[in-house]
């Protein structure tokens, strides 16, 4: 009895001493995005003292100056190019992906792998490259520093995924529930729209918040492609990247900005973001 | 690509040989939803790289286009002969191998460890995933200014609290300085897919080791990594994936500067600013050909997950 009592106790003991551990971990990786937001809340002159000052006051200034209040240049254009590419991307993904992934997973087509493994493989072709002939394609068309181009090519980025994540859920349906429909005389849009969109829902929900995630992060295609008119949030923040200190709240405000629909979107697809960046293939 | 499956499929014409048009048809109408995807795909992502594969055997300078001409391997002999680039294959191979390695390792750990019940797992495995999931450029430029600037970093401030030394980190080890910013990036993606991994283990399996009196450190040799063996085959491939694209580390903390280019980054400098369409694109080729090597590993071990999942089904 007491041996039990005690390995029960040592276990519980170890249990606690590797939560523990798992605190520690969990706030080291965490500390330098706290560290960051701490000091976009700083003026600029506490945020660039050595030793760190934690205490120091807590100021709006660094936001102000973001947003360009100090006479920089407006982030606004470059948020709302971010906001409408990734949008209208993830869109058109959808709109590309739900059908094909119908094909592959309902409705079967023949040799319906070989056609998956063709999306996946897409995936593996490196963006550098295709980016000097659509750079060259671009510049010819006069489709240079055009939004609409990021947007096709973010949607051709995502587009795999987006096809092996939703041919994961819609596999999921009972085939029974598809052919109750098609006895009750309902044509494919009707099924579609009726019985297999509302029941992959959260499923679409995911695959559209992965798509939005890669495409508002994307920087190479952003930088290569687009100049003034149609920069997006990363290209607008690599302007800081020679900064030398004198706007470490203002660089800190504006990573976490530019972060937070990621960070919202991230929190929320939490457990099918696992599914979705692996392809699909772990559940 | 080489990976086929022999999934018994009902396809309409062998059920129906008969009535062959009308087969024929219905095989149209269940491919047609399939198309506009398939076509999207080959046009934006199989064109452009044939067209890097023409470049790539021209001697072509956009400064001077017209002295444009064709040269055969000469841009493949230059990219593999000249140190510079040279330097970038080795740069790249060693960056993504580091990363994959030490974002695999502590994945691990951390996984093992959110795998158990405590107080608060919630909030940790919030706490760890955040890293992931703040834009890659916002990350390099946390890492190159918010935590090493050797003035006023928050390493260097910690260490002042200490006593150590003040080391100019992007200076001294620089391509370290891109691995770290990276393995931290990461890491949370690598604990997710072992996380998933670990949740899926048959739990009566190891309470049998249990009792039988197996320690738990050859539960974890003998049950866990056996069956985690596929989960980090799988984080590796498509970390590699990723990591041996990256761009925006080595763009944002060293710009490419103190040994750190890696290919991306050389074929990005040699037609964006080097002009030199020919030799980008050849170095764009050797890219793709060492993706393809992994990605033919990947593509095993994502089907045969997959085939595993099928067959349950």
């Amino acid at each position: 009895m007491s041996t039990i009592a005690t390995r029960a106790r040592r276990v519980r003991g170890k249990g606690a001493g590797l939560g523990l551990l798992a605190w520690l971990l969990g706030i080291a990786f965490f500390l330098p995005i706290a560290w960051m937001a701490l000091t976009s809340f700083h003026s600029e002159t506490d945020a660039a003292t050595n030793p760190p000052s934690f205490a120091a006051a807590l100021t709006l200034d660094g936001y102000r100056e973001f947003f360009g209040a100090g006479g920089g240049a407006s982030p606004w254009p470059a948020l709302i190019n971010s906001t409408v590419a990734s949008v209208a991307s993830t869109l058109l993904v959808l709109l590309l992906a739900f059908p094909a992934a119908y094909a592959l997973s309902i409705n079967r087509v023949r040799k319906w792998t070989d056609v998956l493994f063709f999306f996946l493989s897409t995936k593996m072709l490196p963006a550098v490259a295709g980016l000097l002939p659509i750079y060259l394609f671009a510049k010819n068309a006069g489709m240079l520093d055009n939004i609409w181009l990021l947007v096709i090519l973010y949607t051709s980025m995502n587009l795999p995924i987006a096809v092996w994540m939703m041919q994961s859920f819609l596999a999921e349906i009972p085939v029974a529930v598809i052919e109750a429909a098609k006895v009750d005389g309902a044509r494919l849009p009707t099924i579609l729209a009726r019985v297999v969109a509302p029941i992959s829902l959260p499923g679409i929900a995911a695959t559209a918040l992965i798509c939005f995630i890669f495409s508002w992060n994307e920087l190479l295609f952003a930088r290569v492609l687009t100049g003034v008119v149609a920069e997006t949030a990363p290209v607008f923040l690599t302007g800081f990247i020679t900064s030398q200190g004198l706007f470490l709240a203002k660089v800190c405000a504006a990573s976490l900005v530019i972060s937070l629909p990621v960070l919202a979107a991230g929190f929320a697809a939490q457990d099918k973001l696992v599914q979705g960046l692996s392809l699909g293939a772990v559940k | 690509m080489t990976a086929t499956t022999t999934a018994p499929v009902a396809s309409p014409e062998i059920r129906n040989p008969v009535r062959r048009p009308s087969a024929r048809l219905r095989a149209w109408a269940t491919r047609a939803p399939l198309l506009p995807a398939l076509i999207f795909m080959i046009v934006v992502t199989q064109l452009p790289f044939v067209a890097t594969l023409v470049i790539s055997f021209f001697d072509w300078n956009s400064l001077y286009p017209d002295a444009r001409h064709f040269t055969g391997v000469d841009n493949y002999r230059e990219v593999v002969t000249d140190p510079d680039l040279r330097q970038s294959v080795w740069t790249t191979v060693l960056l993504t191998v580091a990363v994959v390695l030490a974002s695999l390792v502590l994945g691990l750990v951390l996984a093992l460890l959110l795998d158990r019940r405590f107080r608060g797992r919630g909030i940790v495995r919030t706490l760890l995933i955040a890293p992931f999931l703040v834009v890659p450029v916002a990350a390099a430029l946390l890492w190159k200014h918010v935590l090493y600037n050797p003035e006023y970093g928050l390493f260097n401030g910690l260490l002042h609290y200490v006593g150590g030394p003040q080391p100019d980190w992007i200076s001294n080890t620089p391509l370290l300085a891109v691995e770290a910013s990276l393995v931290w990036q990461w890491t949370p993606f690598m604990m997710l897919i072992l996380l998933a991994g670990l949740q899926s283990r048959d739990h009566e399996q190891i309470e049998a080791a249990r009792v039988d009196g197996a320690s738990d450190w050859q539960i974890f040799v003998h049950l866990t990594l056996p069956h985690l063996r596929r989960y980090l085959e799988l984080g590796a491939l498509l970390g590699s994936i990723y990591i041996v694209q990256n761009f925006d580390a080595v763009f944002t903390i060293t710009s490419g500067g103190l040994g750190t280019a890696n290919l991306p980054y050389t074929v990005y400098q040699s037609f964006y600013q080097a002009h030199e369409n020919g030799l980008a694109s050849a170095a764009g080729v050797l890219v793709v050909i060492g993706s393809i090597v992994i990605a033919t590993f990947a593509l095993r071990v994502v089907s045969s997950l997959f085939r595993e999942e099928v067959s349950r089904a």
